[in-house]
């Protein structure tokens, strides 16, 4: 077996960026399958890193120890500067207003329509806002998904492509500083899978959000990626450029970039 | 259903039930939602028990006719079936169909937020879903329960009425009259407390199989059955205590 590449390889981005996203050694099993074992990572702000691997491999287990659904046996994930194994409740949910997270199967919430879905969130997290800001702040966030005219649809009428959208915006409209995204194309046929990958750099580029994202959609990963991380036997095996690991020749990294 | 995995379901369930206790009572305070599903498992399941309540009524009534007229007995009627509505017959079919109507309907909803990551969207949404969806569930069905089945049992009397005046003629005040005439606290009250019981059980092990489904879209639909089953059961044994523990208070 080869040795795993040594974890500090050459990035996109500078390094005086500042790093909003640590992990640090992290460990997570189910029973005997040892998912994560010794995974670190940084993201900086303003860059997209996709974290790729194959399926059942612990990129989902990843991101939900950093949103702290899952609680790792071991390591640290710093978010914003606050060590998310130290925070209660309260502080985890403050956290979380900064954090959004798109959902692989998008998660709408059924029995609400796409306006309610959006203001659940809003309402849930800034307790004090205004009300009379809501109805223009969830129109900005279904424009930046070109779905202005879908605020009193229900889910279920939409089709899978609007529903990824619908969920970008529910993120969106608390203007986080860090995105997770869960396989964002998955599901999707080609034509949406790429206005979807679009929609990523779109929202990277206005809004200066640092993304992290799950898939294993190669085209996803070379139209989102500013940095792409490997997760190969519960760790970092190797992480730089697409170009750049497209082009070596260690095989476990060839299995991605055939 | 091995042993092990009876003990293992039950107390897991056990452990359900202590998290409700110990989260439903702290602020932050769902009250709008708890209005709500007061709404929708209330208001909502109310032409289902109405129906089902007339039909009890109407049925005991002309079933136990001809046998009461054969001792002569039919003024005893409306004091028979006062009692066997209130005391039993309300409170167990209302419960039952409540578990089939609300339990299933719980445990779906639930089951399919569960594998639909909407459980996990709002947790990451600064929302509490145990609160949000368990502990509201909960308290509505508990506290509907027993509005439903005093309303049952009055549809089930007064369907009682009409049927005793289908073959006879009798006033609504006698009819009335010879209800009350029969009727101790003793017999409503423990009847309408052990609803609060059912109400409690049903909402919690619908919300306690939704909340821990997995197997996917095959997951949901053993959540709800299996919510209708156990609570069910549950229901009955929950009837079994409160008969005896009226029994030791001297109320049978």
């Amino acid at each position: 077996m080869l040795a795993p590449e040594p974890q500090a390889q050459p990035t996109a981005t500078p390094p005086a960026a500042e790093a909003v996203l640590t992990v640090e050694h992290l460990y997570k099993s189910f029973g005997d399958n040892h998912v994560l074992q010794d995974f670190s990572l940084t993201l900086h702000r303003g860059e997209n890193v996709v974290v790729l691997g194959k399926s059942g491999s612990g990129k989902s287990v990843l991101i939900k120890c950093i949103i702290g659904l899952l609680r790792a046996e071991a390591g640290r994930i710093v978010v914003l500067g606050q060590d998310v194994a130290t925070l209660d409740h309260e502080a985890m949910d403050r956290l979380r207003a900064k954090v959004g997270f798109l959902f692989q199967s998008n998660a709408l919430y059924d029995s609400m329509t796409v306006r309610e879905n959006l203001l659940f969130p809003l309402r849930r997290h800034w307790l004090d806002h205004p009300r009379a800001q809501e109805g223009e702040l969830v129109m900005q966030a279904l424009e930046d998904v070109s779905l202005a005219h879908t605020a009193d649809m229900m889910p279920a009428e939409l089709s899978g492509g609007m529903r990824k959208r619908i969920a970008l915006a529910r993120t969106l409209i608390l203007r986080p500083d860090i995105i997770l995204y869960d396989e964002p194309t998955t599901g999707l046929d080609p034509v949406t899978a790429r206005e979807i990958d679009h929609l990523i750099r779109e929202v990277q580029h206005k809004y200066g959000t640092t993304a992290l994202i799950i898939s294993h959609d190669m085209s996803c990963v070379r139209l989102t990626a500013d940095r792409v991380a490997l997760l190969v036997e519960g760790r970092c095996y190797a992480e730089g450029p697409y170009d750049e690991l497209s082009h070596r020749d260690d095989p476990k990294i060839r299995e991605f970039f055939a | 259903m091995s042993a092990n995995a009876l003990l293992a379901e039950t107390g897991a369930l056990t452990r359900f039930t202590a998290r409700f206790f110990r989260e439903g009572f702290r602020p932050r305070y769902e009250v709008p939602e708890l209005l709500y599903q007061c709404y929708v498992i209330g208001y909502q399941s109310l032409p289902m028990v109405g129906i089902t309540g007339f039909i009890m009524g109407m049925v005991l009534t002309l079933q136990s006719r001809p046998t009461m007229a054969q001792f002569g007995a039919e003024s005893w009627i409306p004091t028979m079936v006062g009692l066997t509505i209130i005391r039993e017959m309300g409170p167990i079919i209302t419960a039952l169909i409540f578990a089939g109507k609300i339990g299933s309907s719980i445990g779906a909803e639930l089951g399919s937020m569960r594998v639909t990551e909407q459980i996990d969207a709002m947790e990451v949404s600064g929302t509490n879903p145990f609160k949000y969806l368990v502990v509201t569930r909960v308290l509505a069905t508990t506290l509907m329960l027993p509005v439903l089945t005093i309303l049952a049992d009055a549809i089930g009397l007064y369907a009682s009425y009409v049927g005793i005046n289908m073959k006879g003629v009798t006033t609504l005040a006698l009819f009335v009259n010879n209800i009350f005439a029969g009727l101790t606290f003793g017999d409503v009250l423990p009847a309408v407390i052990k609803t609060f019981f059912f109400g409690f059980a049903i909402g919690l092990i619908g919300c306690y199989k939704g909340y821990y489904s997995d197997k996917g879209t095959e997951g949901v639909g053993q959540a709800a059955n299996s919510a209708v089953v156990v609570s069910s059961l549950v229901v009955f044994i929950i009837d079994l205590v409160a008969v005896q523990l009226t029994g030791l208070l001297g109320l049978n």
